[in-house]
């Protein structure tokens, strides 16, 4: 049986049949064509399906679709005009934090939150809080400087 | 894996909750922030017929300062305690403890009461809630039940809830200002599940001294009177607890058990917050 979900995405309201059982990452990918979030390990592990969720950090790959009814959610493609976001997207680049780039929609999200959440964060902070992103072929040395950059950056601008 | 078919309500009352539960018999399982069961479905480790989301229930929502004790509704995120967001009667223990369960993407989801639900031996609540002694409030059809935490969990993945009853929250004493507490885990990597958990608290002024073995694939094990550690670790004390909790009498799990407790242990002896 499928229910009626209306929520708003990448600020757009948006509403559609799902059924209970269909993930939050499925549900954009499938339904809404947001292919920029990735699905890795689907259990909460991996954080390539990582979304802002009423502006924070989540995992829509154990996020109920249902559950996010009358939720914000905000994708990758979301994060476009997003100023933090642009100064992270140039920095990955800039530092070589990107090879085949599956990981990286799930690490640009949590990079948000780490630079927006923890201003003052240091190196060993930075690398605790992305435990929870797996990069399993560029390494984490050119991610955790790009981060460490716009980190510093902003520290710069204030 | 994708979860199986399941049906899916969301109660706006603990009344209509409970009544959904007691009419699906087994059938049902509850859901908050969904950061177990989310994985358990995908894994088809459950099949349930019908999942009642307990995020719209006012009681659960809760956060009370009773003086000497705070109720943390079940509902509570592990973020909102990260960021001192609650109410934290435990001298700073909570909030540290908040900072390190899984990573913030799931502590913005996951919750106080899912957790002790769920009651994963190497999770940290039930193994904190135990140690502090705090009760677990939960509602069914007939209406409150109170546990000791220590005695809520019964093994893995089993408490003495019942499949019609919900937690409601958590009622934790407030420490004393002399209360040093100390709680150190072994893990592989930062936010996995621990291999080991050791923890200590001692407040004089309220005459305790507990210590907890924990993630021993098994409820944890409480040391009610641990005042052989109040001085510093000790050795022989340390052992007998490790027994106790039947832990085997050599080799890497005793080790990193024991080395869990003494850190903890340790930790304590440093000024608290």
């Amino acid at each position: 049986m499928s229910t009626t979900l209306s929520l708003t995405v990448n600020g757009a309201p948006s509403a559609a049949q799902v059924e209970p059982r269909t993930n939050l990452a499925d549900f954009l990918r499938d339904e809404l064509m947001l292919t920029g979030t990735n699905v890795g390990c689907e259990h909460g592990v991996c954080g390539a399906c990582t979304v802002l969720i009423d502006g924070v950090p989540a995992r829509s790959c154990i996020t109920l679709a249902i559950a996010c009814d009358g939720a914000d959610v905000r994708t990758i493609e979301g994060l476009d005009d997003d100023p933090v976001a642009a100064l992270l997207r140039e920095a990955f680049a800039d530092e070589h934090a990107l090879q085949c780039g599956y990981c990286t929609p799930g690490m640009l999200v949590t990079a948000r939150d780490i630079v927006t959440r923890l201003p003052e964060a240091d190196e060993p902070r930075v690398r605790e809080e992305l435990a929870g992103n797996l990069c399993r072929c560029t390494g984490y040395v050119g991610i955790v400087r790009a981060i460490m950059r716009v980190l510093g950056e902003r520290r710069g601008a204030r | 894996m994708k979860a199986p078919k399941f049906e899916y309500a969301k109660p706006r009352s603990l009344e209509a909750a409970i009544r959904l539960l007691t009419d699906a018999g087994d059938g049902a399982k509850l859901i908050a922030g969904g950061q177990s069961l989310g994985p358990i479905l995908n894994f088809r480790l459950a099949q349930p017929e019908l999942l009642v989301d307990v995020r719209a229930l006012p009681e659960l929502a809760v956060v009370r300062d009773e003086g000497d004790a705070v109720f943390l509704g079940a509902c509570t995120t592990h973020a909102a305690i990260e960021d001192g967001r609650m109410p934290d009667p435990t001298r700073g223990l909570l909030r540290e403890v908040a900072r390190t369960i899984a990573y913030r993407a799931v502590r913005n989801r996951g919750t106080l009461g899912g957790s002790i639900a769920h009651a994963d031996p190497a999770a940290d609540w039930m193994n904190v809630m135990a140690l502090l002694d705090a009760e677990i409030v939960a509602h069914g059809p007939q209406g409150e039940r109170k546990f000791r935490a220590s005695a809520f969990v019964r093994g893995p993945l089993t408490t003495a809830l019942a499949a019609d009853e919900i937690i409601t929250g958590v009622r934790i004493k407030r420490l004393s200002g002399r209360a040093r507490w100390g709680y150190y885990k072994v893990n592989r990597k930062p936010g996995e599940f621990a291999e080991a958990i050791g923890a200590f608290v001692h407040d004089p002024e309220r005459g305790v001294a507990r210590a907890l073995i924990g993630a021993i694939g098994d409820a944890p094990h409480v040391v009610a009177d641990a005042r052989p550690f109040v001085t510093g670790f000790d050795l022989a004390a340390a052992e007998a607890a490790l027994d106790a909790a039947g832990l085997p009498a050599s080799g890497y799990e005793r080790q990193v058990h024991l080395v869990a407790l003494k850190r903890a242990v340790a930790q304590s002896a440093r000024a608290s917050a």
